[in-house]
């Protein structure tokens, strides 16, 4: 066990560390920065200024080959970033499914042609992605999926409907699962698509969420003609693509996870400084105390459980049973800790923005609304439980 | 970064998981919980020979020299099958406090006879009052001249008292010794003390953990030569911290190898048990649990093994990662295993399966060296709340 950075890693936390100190956008004020979650309608412009200024200075894509705007380094580095980060509290990245989901894919899956077009881009926030997976009638069981791509010469013809697609209304590219065998069993007939948001046929009707804000959305295909050059990874093997799609989620994001955690931490912890209870400081209240130093305790944890995951992709060795747990425990945490800032708040937490009896004008009641979606996107509490209790653990299917 | 075990670890491991499963099986465990002894010499014999006795003393002190994250490594092991005996109080407890508070004499005289199985030691810290803190000890020890010492007062929870050859005590030293001001840090000093002293009287306690002896310590007028004071008059908090922080680190090690045990035993039974016509595993009620049980496991395991690494290296967070570690472990060990209970049915609750070993194990550990809500309080002051 060596914990301690090498030399390498210490000049690299030094670089991120004083780009960050010169360089964090202005705008970004305190109330912007003082939660986890941000009501991203508001900053679209600033976090797109954000990544190319992040990525003019090397600080996205670390881990993806230098031949496609990357930087070729590890997981190590990623973690370093997020840490500097987090300790910064900077903004998050905007085009984070194109970082963390649509970019991996396409370097594990996609043809040389597929890299060079799309990879920059992504990196760049010229291209920002969304993730067309669910469906009405197909959201845990996602293999039911419907929405069809019909072959018409070089060409397929997409017909169906998306559901809950995060940021497709700004979006210009989405990773489409659609069916193009209907006769096969259920997993074999899917293709994974690369799909230009700008083609005739496609229509997006934002829904608006139990926040007030519509960062998910309807997508409808009407006859929308998708060239055969945008399938990646096969024709009727969109399964296993879609499956390392989403390898990647929990492993990437995890790093953006944990460091919106953290800042969410420090930023609680700040405000319950400030407040009081009964004629005291909220952080002298016993009970309260104790809640918070669990929130630390399980921060911690999460952030070490984490690092061993990592060991062991850096030593080249499959994910041992502490990578399946990430999500889940973050999820757990970071509801929990909303919930105490609800707590830490007491009558005060039912006002939101507006009023200027708002704690930090509502920005916790934002965040602490946007949790609940934690244990259902990215696929829902439950199902993680079914996946680590039948791969991790080997019990039998239901 | 590396936040893997070494081959050399890895070896220990393994070393350690065969030769516990053949000298230490249930059968044995529940023999030896049994009797008073909690062990029996022929297997602390072994213990010695395997050089686990001496594992973290230094070499020129008869040990192997090893740091806390290869006694990791073996407390797991130690936890996985529950093993009872004296190992945590006379290498952890004893041990290391001779180590860190004694003289060279005391050391080259004790450390190679504990390392060789000749002696065994524990220490003397908590009182009824039940605290883990500098506060809690209020035995005395009056200055008679001539350096010596009279000790009294009552000591309690004190892990194996009845079989430890020596015991570590730490009292407060009497008026005229360095900054005595009742109830601060100031003012503890550590003596060694021989079980057999006149006035020192040892009566073995009913636990709920028959694998963990404890034991009323009583001092009446104890009196002891000046060669008994470990370290300086008066100066005996900073090592105890020290020997604590690592005693903690090493059975948060043991407790989490318990939990881990639990967790396999209960997936296993998950599989064969069948209820309605199907392995009760295959039903989410179970498997959700199960699933809950093993992010606890890991979670234990990762601040564990993070705070063996920080202990040894002296981080800077190193008392607040044992803390940190306490903490979780102990709610962490007490879930899984009520959880491993649950999940067995009526034949967990039966005495004959082993399950309620680790149950009990989850719960001695839990209250050593201060529970849960103990240490966030400490998190809390060391995070500045
Ligand atoms: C804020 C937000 C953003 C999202 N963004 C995207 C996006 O960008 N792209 C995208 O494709 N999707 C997105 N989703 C959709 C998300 O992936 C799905 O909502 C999720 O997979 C659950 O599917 P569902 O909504 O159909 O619920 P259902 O699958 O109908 O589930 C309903 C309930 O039943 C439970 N359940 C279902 N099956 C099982 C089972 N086998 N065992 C036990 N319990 C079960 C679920 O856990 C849940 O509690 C987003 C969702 C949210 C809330």
């Amino acid at each position: 066990m060596e914990l301690t950075p090498t030399p390498e890693q210490r000049s690299f936390r030094d670089e991120v560390r004083a780009w960050l100190r010169g360089n964090m956008p202005r705008q970004w004020t305190a109330r912007l920065a003082a939660s986890s979650d941000v009501p991203r309608a508001e900053a679209y412009d600033l976090l797109r200024d954000w990544q190319r200024r992040l990525h003019a200075a090397g600080f996205i894509g670390l881990t993806w080959p230098r031949e496609y705007g990357g930087r070729g380094l590890t997981f190590m580095e990623e973690m370093i970033l997020a840490e500097e980060m987090a300790l910064a509290k900077a903004p998050p990245v905007l085009n984070i499914l194109g970082i963390g989901m649509a970019g991996p894919t396409i370097i594990a899956y996609g043809t040389e042609e597929q890299k060079k077009r799309y990879l920059p881009k992504i990196l760049s926030a010229d291209e920002i992605w969304c993730q067309g997976y669910s469906e009405p009638n197909a959201g845990s069981d996602l293999a039911s999926l419907q929405t069809r791509a019909v072959r018409d010469g070089r060409e397929y013809v997409v017909d169906g409907q998306k559901v809950w697609t995060s940021l497709a209304h700004t979006s210009d590219w989405m990773m489409l699962l659609a069916r193009t065998d209907p006769d096969a069993p259920r997993h074999k007939g899917i293709t994974y698509f690369l799909l230009d948001m700008h083609l005739p046929g496609v229509t997006v009707k934002p829904l608006r969420q139990i926040t007030g804000d519509a960062e998910f959305n309807e997508v409808f295909f009407d006859g929308v003609r998708v060239h055969d050059s945008q399938v990646l990874g096969g024709v009727n093997n969109g399964w296993a693509v879609g499956m390392t799609t989403l390898m990647y989620e929990r492993l990437a994001l995890g790093f953006g996870l944990q460091m919106r955690l953290r800042i969410a931490l420090d930023g609680l912890i700040e405000m319950a400084r400030r407040a009081e209870k009964a004629g005291h400081a909220v952080t002298k209240d016993p009970v309260l105390r104790q809640k918070i130093a669990q929130l630390w305790i399980d921060t911690e944890c999460l952030k070490y459980t984490g690092a061993r995951a990592i060991t062991r992709l850096l030593k080249g060795e499959m994910p041992g049973p502490e990578a399946s747990t990430g999500k889940m425990g973050w999820v757990e945490t970071h509801q929990r800790l909303q919930e105490l800032a609800m707590e830490i708040q007491g009558p005060y937490a039912q006002l939101v923005k507006g009023s200027d009896w708002a704690v930090e004008d509502g920005l916790w009641q934002h965040a602490f609304l946007r949790s609940r979606a934690n244990s259902i996107e990215g696929g829902t509490t439950e199902i993680q439980k079914n996946i680590i209790g039948e791969r991790v653990l080997g019990l039998p299917k239901g | 970064m590396n936040f893997g075990f070494s081959e050399e670890q890895e070896l220990l491991r393994a070393t350690a998981r065969k030769f516990l499963e053949n000298e230490c099986p249930s059968s044995t465990v529940r023999k030896l919980m049994d009797t008073p002894e909690g062990t029996t010499p022929e297997f602390w014999a072994k213990l010695a020979e395997q050089g686990w006795l001496g594992l973290i003393f230094p070499e020129a002190y008869g040990g192997v020299g090893l740091g806390v994250v290869d006694l990791v490594v073996l407390m797991e092991e130690m936890g996985r099958v529950v093993m009872p005996g004296p190992y945590l109080s006379t290498v952890l407890l004893g041990g290391l406090a001779l180590l860190e508070a004694g003289s060279e004499a005391q050391k080259k005289q004790w450390l190679p006879k504990i390392a060789a199985g000749e002696t065994r030691a524990t220490l003397a810290l908590t009182e009824p009052n039940a605290r883990w803190d500098a506060q809690g000890v209020t035995a005395t020890a009056a200055a008679t001249g001539g350096g010596a010492f009279t000790l009294s007062g009552t000591k309690l929870f004190v892990p194996d008292a009845h079989v430890a050859d020596l015991l570590v005590v730490a009292a407060r030293t009497g008026p005229g010794a360095v900054g005595a001001a009742a109830g601060s840090e100031d003012g503890v000093s550590l003596f060694l003390v021989p079980r057999r002293a006149p006035g020192l009287e040892v009566t073995l306690l009913p636990t709920m953990d028959q694998t963990r002896k404890l034991c009323e310590v009583k001092l009446a007028g104890v009196r002891v030569p000046a060669d008994a004071l470990l370290g300086v008059a008066g100066q005996g908090w900073r090592p105890l911290r020290r020997v604590l922080e690592r005693a903690t680190v090493a059975l948060c090690a043991e407790m989490c190898g318990g939990a881990q045990r639990v967790l396999e035993m209960t997936t296993e039974y998950a599989k064969i048990r069948i209820a309605f016509g199907k392995p009760i595993g295959a039903y989410q009620g179970v498997k959700h649990k199960a699933a809950d049980m093993l992010v606890e496991v890991e979670n234990a395991k990762s601040i564990t093994y993070y705070t063996a690494w920080a202990v040894d290296e002296n981080a800077p967070d190193a008392t607040l990662a044992v803390s940190m570690a306490k903490a979780c472990v102990s709610d962490a060990y007490r879930r899984v295993a009520g959880a491993g209970i649950q999940l067995h049915g009526g034949i967990g609750f039966t005495w004959e399966h082993d399950l309620h070993l680790y149950f009990k194990r989850a719960k001695s550990s839990e209250f050593t060296f201060g529970d849960a809500t103990h240490h966030r309080e400490r998190v809390a002051q060391l995070i500045n709340l």
